[in-house]
């Protein structure tokens, strides 16, 4: 019901079609301070309704003018929630957004979307990764790298708040170039896709080695998992939502969490040395690992919130603490 | 569960009031059935007999006693409960509560009370500890300073600057609350706060903040959620329960949203609250700054709409967490798969809409603020906020069609209006667009955020744009769109210069139909198998399959609760559907109270959450297709609709539209009477003041006018002269050849007694006497009620009966029907019948045990009825009592007539009359004196017709004070009292200070008979009293009754049994 700014931006939504199952949309208008990432990544957007006049004093512009100055096609007036049915009922399904004068016909149209590529099959984080390095808040009294999947700012933001220097490096940044920053800590962020795809599995694979605290949310748990030597799989109805709870292993406690993902860890395939730690009070998905002796762990859903709720920040100061 | 128990005992609200209506009656319910899912044995306190959770099927055991430490502490003697719970009850059954623990009630009794620790909820109750326990958590509530004199009052004011905010701490809905801009008026509104309790907050003023609401849930193991929040369009300064309310919030941020998520789970952490509770905030809309305004740790009215505007079962949940459950260990009742531990992700928008009742109050301001003066709400469900807007305006029942359309208003300042608002600003608004005055304008002088005027506006402008065009030239995607901001059928009609038929027909051809959805607390990402649904134009498919059958009924509820309809028809609708089942049927319902039982899901197979107009109810019956609809058990709203459904083709079960037409139909109806050569007051109808003027002259004053157009009491008068009569008529421009006028002759002094009565084909099935304790004069449902009569000789009751039966086969009744009377001697005349459920049926249902909503249902059906039960059996008398909110409204004028002025009522059994009246009036807020009473007797005849009360009084050892007057008339006749002058009287003793003292705790006043405008000290007098919380009777037989109960009973005799052990 709020959150279209940052999830617009999130770059894990890169190349997809955003369906908003609330109804007005652009209420508060865009803020640049909400931005995740530079830009949107959305490939189209269809809501329900548009509000062409918000407010807010943050607000900069509406979330039409906004998307028109970044050449994002959108949809609005349908039935939002019967597609989004759909959606639930198939999966996410291939989508065409198509302008026409004429009348359609729909057959040629189900053939195209058909052929259309898997957006999975390619390698979707190497195209939201920042190619460059970064270095936030340099003074900062703990070092961490980060390797961007495609990060949110949230992470960066939740991470710099509680006084680490974060150097953000490319998703393809060799191992021991990352050792060479002498980092306390490593942390992998959140993307897009399939994480099988992600060269970062490997870098994981060796970094693990070095005994260096781990963090990894999001793609960047399921990059962890990966390199620890579990098996990750497409979940049949991905996880796209604000109101995801999570059961913590081992206790009565069930946290509210922010998720966008499509892919899981099958728990089943967690290596000995490595414990679940959260999983999903709904469907029993995995939602969070922990190795068993040493400070590296990892969750599939977003600490750093942004949009949704902030329960589980917690994650970072139980980090930051590894790092001693 | 954790905890192991046997037995709870759960305390009920008691009357409706203002600020505590039927939200408690749901939330009681769902925390009944949590409890007995656990195998619990569930004992409720509740005198408010009309209430669902007071029916047999539910508690254990039912009370219906006063929810008052004394009696409460009575009831765990007896029972013997291991735990209670004080958060179902609203600030009735948590005040008891907190009052019984603090008298060390609870712990001598060894009785724990479940949920949120008492510790904290004194915290929630008392400012200067709420501000303290949330600083230290690091959170910021209003500046503000506690005070508990008037001097301490002023030095606050003067250390925050004018204008400040006052509050008095333990009150319900506001009440003791009030704005001050100037230092002249501070004074008078300290000492106002200070007499609803002993601390006031002294606070800063949020000008123009946004007023945010969420909803929190917390388990012993700390885990929360936010339910939902909501928004108050008009922003600070308008009590939540006078605002327009809007969930989900529309212009809060991401950031804005999640932090104050986040403070509320702080603060509730802090106070250590289990259950649930209500969080309010204001936050500035410039930098987003914010304060928590209030906590309330216990179910409210906020969590009842969120409830339903979430489809989360708030109340179920809470006292599942109390009894030590987890929310992961609990599930989502709406998916069934997903677990409870998860916050409802909406794809819809809902607004809620106070409904006032403020003109049926003489003297009354109608300016809404920071006390809430509405008698009940309603919630509408949309894709849109423009179609919940325009629906929730409909579902308000007082005749408007929507935001725009509208005619019955005037704004004598406009500007005025929108920046002091009373309860008509959102038609200021309206107005205001229509004039061409920008949003920022409005925006400035309202301080509503822009967002919602844009809104607004385009519904004016949309308006325009379909009044320039005639309905065959409105174009196809217009009228969609118009429809998807929520245009009625008839508003478009009124734009276009058509019929609402005709628009209907055109929208039917060009396939525009709404589409029904579900509330499924999860926005479709689940598969949800709820039967909770609501139209929208906003879609293009419905989410439900439809069956047609004979074997499925659909139920229309009763709208919004207002003066005059209130729970007692929830209890009638809700039973039809569960008798309706029980008979194998399938059923429907429709209403949109979000305070009712009816709207809980798991009564009915499907509930339409949506609006009792004709256009809906026939979209809804178009689709559903069922056997037939019954309108005869939600009061009026759904009985207007009967001739219109019928003439469009639905099969409306019972009584026929025509005959229920006869009996509303003032003309009519009287004419069947002199018919059936049935007795009834002299009446005409006429069109012009003259016509009046004559048939007055003709037979005397004085004489009582109702509009004819408008039903049920509603802007009736009692007019003793010919000069009010013109003075009336030609002020509302009343009387018209379009609005003709019934004028009838008042009877003065007559009995008033009721028939309740169910008939099957004409013939009368069963039937129950009602007298009235009030002589005619007093509207029946301000009346006190004894069942069965106690003064009525049996040749009344036997020519009451026979009317009964005469009427019922002239009219052909199959169903409910009631008729009221006037009694003097054996003589009878008919005043009013109605041919539905009428509001006194759950009081003589259960006090009589005759199922008369199931016997009415049966003979809905065509199956065959009987019935032995009679009221003149029974070993006990029930004595009904009604609630008045008199002191929520200020200057009102306690005085009881011919207009309907009590917001709810209570009923209590006793072994005889006197015991039970007592319980009841107890029950409704009366305290019984016990040391001293003061009398005030109007005229002559009313002190003549009190002295045999007056010697009674005197031998029950109570001080009486008396008026001058009425002091000497007492002494003439032997009977000591000690005079005091009235408070225009510049003399001493005088009342007014005995008053304020407290050194009268009750009072009798009794206006002048046949004066029409009374003296105003008297006035004065009463309002004091009222204001001072003590407790005024201003009916001579009421006071009569009172005073001879009081003589004949202590305290001590009235027996605590439960309704189980009447027999």
């Amino acid at each position: 019901m709020v959150g279209y700014v940052e999830s617009i931006t999130d770059p894990s939504y890169h190349g997809q079609i955003l369906v908003q199952t609330y109804p007005l949309i652009g209420n508060y208008g865009v803020n640049p301070e909400d931005f995740e990432s530079g830009r949107p990544w959305i490939k189209g957007y269809v809501v329900s309704e548009f509000t062409h006049r918000p407010s807010h004093h943050t607000s900069r512009k509406s979330v039409e003018r906004w998307l028109e100055e970044n050449r994002i096609p959108g949809l609005y007036g349908i039935d939002t929630r019967a597609l989004v049915k759909r959606l639930r009922h198939y999966g996410v399904i291939p989508g065409l957004l198509v302008v026409s004068e004429k009348p359609l016909r729909l057959n040629p149209l189900i053939k195209e979307a058909r052929t259309l590529p898997d957006p999975n099959a390619g390698n979707l984080v190497a195209e939201v990764s920042s190619p460059d390095i970064h270095i936030y808040n340099p003074e900062g009294r703990k070092k961490l790298v980060l390797i961007d999947c495609g990060v949110k700012r949230g992470i960066i933001r939740a991470l710099v708040a509680r006084g680490a220097s974060v150097v953000r490096v490319p998703e393809n940044f060799p191992p021991e170039k990352i050792l060479a920053f002498n980092p306390q800590g490593l942390v992998i962020s959140n993307g897009p896709g399939d994480p099988q795809q992600c060269r970062a599995v490997t870098t994981v694979q060796a970094l693990l080695k070095e005994n260096l605290p781990v963090l990894g949310i999001c793609l960047g748990h399921q990059i962890l998992a990966l390199a620890a030597g579990a098996r990750t799989y497409k979940l049949k109805f991905g996880h796209r939502s604000q109101n995801q709870p999570c059961l913590e292993e081992g206790t009565r406690r069930c946290y509210l969490t922010s998720q966008n993902h499509g892919y899981a860890v099958d728990t089943r395939t967690l290596p000995p040395e490595w414990s679940v730690w959260y999983t999903n009070a709904n469907d029993g998905t995995n939602e969070g690992m922990r190795h068993k002796k040493k400070p590296v762990f990892s969750v599939q859903f977003h600490p750093e919130a942004s949009p949704g709720p902030t329960d589980t920040e917690f994650i970072f100061d139980l980090f930051l603490e590894q790092l001693g | 569960m954790k905890k192991r128990l046997r037995k709870v005992l759960l305390l009920g609200s008691g009357a409706i009031k203002i600020g505590e209506a039927g939200e408690f009656d749901y939330s009681g319910s769902q925390a009944i059935k949590a409890l007995k899912e656990e195998g619990l044995e569930v004992v409720l306190v509740n005198p408010n007999i009309a209430t669902i959770q007071t029916s047999e099927f539910l508690a254990e055991r039912v009370y219906f006693l006063p929810v008052t430490p004394y009696f409460v502490g009575k009831i765990i003697e007896k029972e013997k409960p291991e735990a209670m719970m004080i958060s179902f009850g609203g600030q009735t059954a948590l005040n008891c509560g907190l009052a019984m623990w603090k008298q060390g009630l609870l712990e001598k009794h060894k009785v724990e009370v479940l949920g949120t620790p008492l510790q904290s909820v004194e915290i929630t109750e008392d400012r200067g500890l709420f501000n303290r326990a949330l600083a230290e958590a690091g959170l910021k509530t209003p500046h503000g300073i506690a005070v508990s004199s008037i001097e301490e009052g002023l030095r606050a004011a003067e250390k925050i600057g004018l204008p400040v905010m006052l509050r008095a701490a333990f009150a319900l809905g506001g009440k003791g609350s009030s704005l001050c801009y100037k230092k002249d008026e501070l004074e008078e509104k300290l000492r106002i706060a200070l007499s609803e309790s002993s601390q006031v907050l002294v606070e800063e003023y949020l000008e123009g903040w946004k007023e945010i609401e969420y909803e929190i849930i917390r388990d012993e193991v700390d885990n929360c959620l936010a339910i939902c929040n909501m928004e108050n369009i008009d922003p600070m300064g308008i009590h939540t329960g006078e605002s327009i309310v809007v969930a989900p919030s529309q212009t809060l941020t991401n950031t804005e949203y999640h932090r104050l998520r986040e403070i509320a789970f702080r603060a509730v952490r802090q106070l250590k609250i289990i259950g649930e509770c209500n969080i309010q905030y204001a936050l500035n809309p410039k930098n987003g700054d914010y304060r928590i305004i209030e906590i309330n740790a216990r179910l409210s009215r906020s969590s009842a709409l969120a409830s339903k505007a979430t489809g989360y079962p708030l109340a179920f949940m809470a006292a599942k967490l109390m009894l030590g459950y987890t929310l992961p260990d609990l599930k989502n009742t709406v998916t069934r798969a997903t677990t409870a531990c998860f916050e409802p992700a909406l794809d819809y928008v809902t607004v809620k809409i106070p409904r006032w009742d403020l003109k049926k109050f003489a003297r009354v301001s109608r300016k809404i603020g920071s006390e809430m003066k509405s008698v009940g709400e309603v919630m509408a469900i949309g894709r849109s906020f423009e179609e919940a807007l325009q629906k929730a305006l409909r579902m308000l029942q007082v005749g408007m069609y929507g935001f725009v359309g509208n005619e019955n208003y005037s704004f004598k300042n406009l500007e005025k209006e929108l920046a002091h608002p009373t309860d008509e600003r959102i038609f200021g608004i309206a107005e205001a667009f229509k004039k061409g005055w920008s949003v920022e304008k409005v925006a400035h002088l309202t301080k509503i955020d822009p967002w919602f005027l844009h809104r607004m506006r385009g519904l004016v402008e949309m308006e325009k744009q379909l009044r320039s065009l005639s309905l065959s030239s409105l174009p196809a995607e217009l009228l969609l769109e118009a429809k998807r901001k929520g245009f009625s059928d008839k508003q478009i009609a009124i734009f276009t210069g058509a019929t609402e038929q005709e628009v209907r027909e055109k929208r039917k051809k060009l396939k525009i139909q709404p589409a029904v959805k579900q509330i499924d607390t999860l926005a479709a990402e689940y598969p949800a198998k709820t039967n909770y649904l609501y139209l929208t134009y906003c879609g293009s498919e419905d989410d439900v399959r439809f069956r047609p059958s004979k074997k499925k009924i659909m139920v229309l509820g009763s709208g919004p609760y207002s003066i005059g309809s209130s729970v007692e028809f929830d209890w009638c609708a809700v039973n039809t559907v569960l008798s309706l089942r029980q008979l194998g049927y399938k059923t429907i319902m429709v209403n949109y109270n979000p305070e009712t039982v009816s709207t809980d899901y798991d009564m009915c197979d499907r509930l339409y959450f949506d609006e009792l107009s004709l256009e809906r109810v026939l979209d809804i019956y178009e689709k559903e297709k069922p056997a037939g609809v019954i309108i005869s058990m939600g009061g009026q709203v759904p009985n207007n609709l009967a001739l219109k459904l019928h003439l469009a083709g639905v099969r409306v079960l019972g009584t026929s539209p025509e005959s229920i037409d006869r009996a509303e139909d003032r003309h009519k109806f009287s004419k069947l009477l002199d018919e059936l050569s049935i007795d009834q007051p002299p009446w005409k109808e006429v069109t012009s003041l003259e016509e009046a003027r004559k048939f007055c002259a003709e037979v005397g004053y004085p004489v009582i006018i109702r509009p004819s157009y408008v039903l049920s009491g509603a802007a009736m008068s009692l007019v003793f002269e010919e000069s009010y009569l013109e003075q009336y008529l030609k002020r509302a421009s009343l009387v018209s050849p379009e609005h003709p006028v019934v004028i009838s002759k008042f009877i003065v002094g007559a009995k008033e007694i009721e028939l309740e009565a169910v008939a099957s084909r004409g013939k009368v099935v069963a039937s129950a006497i009602i007298e009235h304790i009030e002589n005619a004069g007093v509207h029946s449902g301000d009346a006190t009620m004894v069942v069965p009569p106690q003064k009525l000789y049996l040749e009344t009751i036997r020519r009451a009966r026979l009317i009964g039966e005469k009427i019922a086969r002239a009219l052909k009744i199959t169903g409910p029907f009631n008729l009221q009377l006037l009694a003097r001697d054996n003589e009878l005349k008919v005043i009013e019948c109605n041919l539905r459920a009428s509001r006194s049926l759950p009081f003589v249902s259960k006090v009589s045990r005759i199922p008369f909503i199931e016997l009415a249902v049966r003979a809905m059906l065509g199956l065959p009825v009987s019935n032995s039960r009679s009221v003149f059996e029974l070993n006990y008398v029930g004595v009904k009592a009604p609630q008045f909110s008199f002191s929520r409204l200020k200057g009102a004028d306690p005085r009881l007539g011919v207009e309907m002025a009590s917001t709810g009522e209570v009923a209590c059994l006793g072994d005889d009359a006197h015991e039970a009246l007592l319980k009841a009036m107890m029950a409704a807020g009366y305290r019984l004196p016990e040391k001293s009473i003061l009398l005030s007797l109007g005229g002559e005849e009313n002190k003549q017709k009190f002295i045999a009360a007056a010697r009674d009084l005197a031998r029950t050892g109570l001080t009486i004070y008396a008026t001058e007057g009425t002091s000497k008339f007492l002494k003439r006749h032997g009977i000591e009292s000690i005079r005091l002058f009235k408070i225009h009287q510049p003399r001493q003793p005088n009342l007014k200070n005995f008053l304020m003292e407290k050194k009268i705790a009750f009072l009798i006043s009794i206006p002048h008979t046949g004066k029409r405008i009374e003296f105003d000290s008297d006035y004065r007098m009463r309002r004091l009293a009222i204001d001072l919380g003590i407790p005024v009777i201003t009916n001579l037989q009421l006071a009569e009754a009172f005073v001879s109960a009081l003589r004949a009973k202590k305290i001590g005799d009235l027996k605590v049994k439960s309704w189980s052990e009447y027999e």
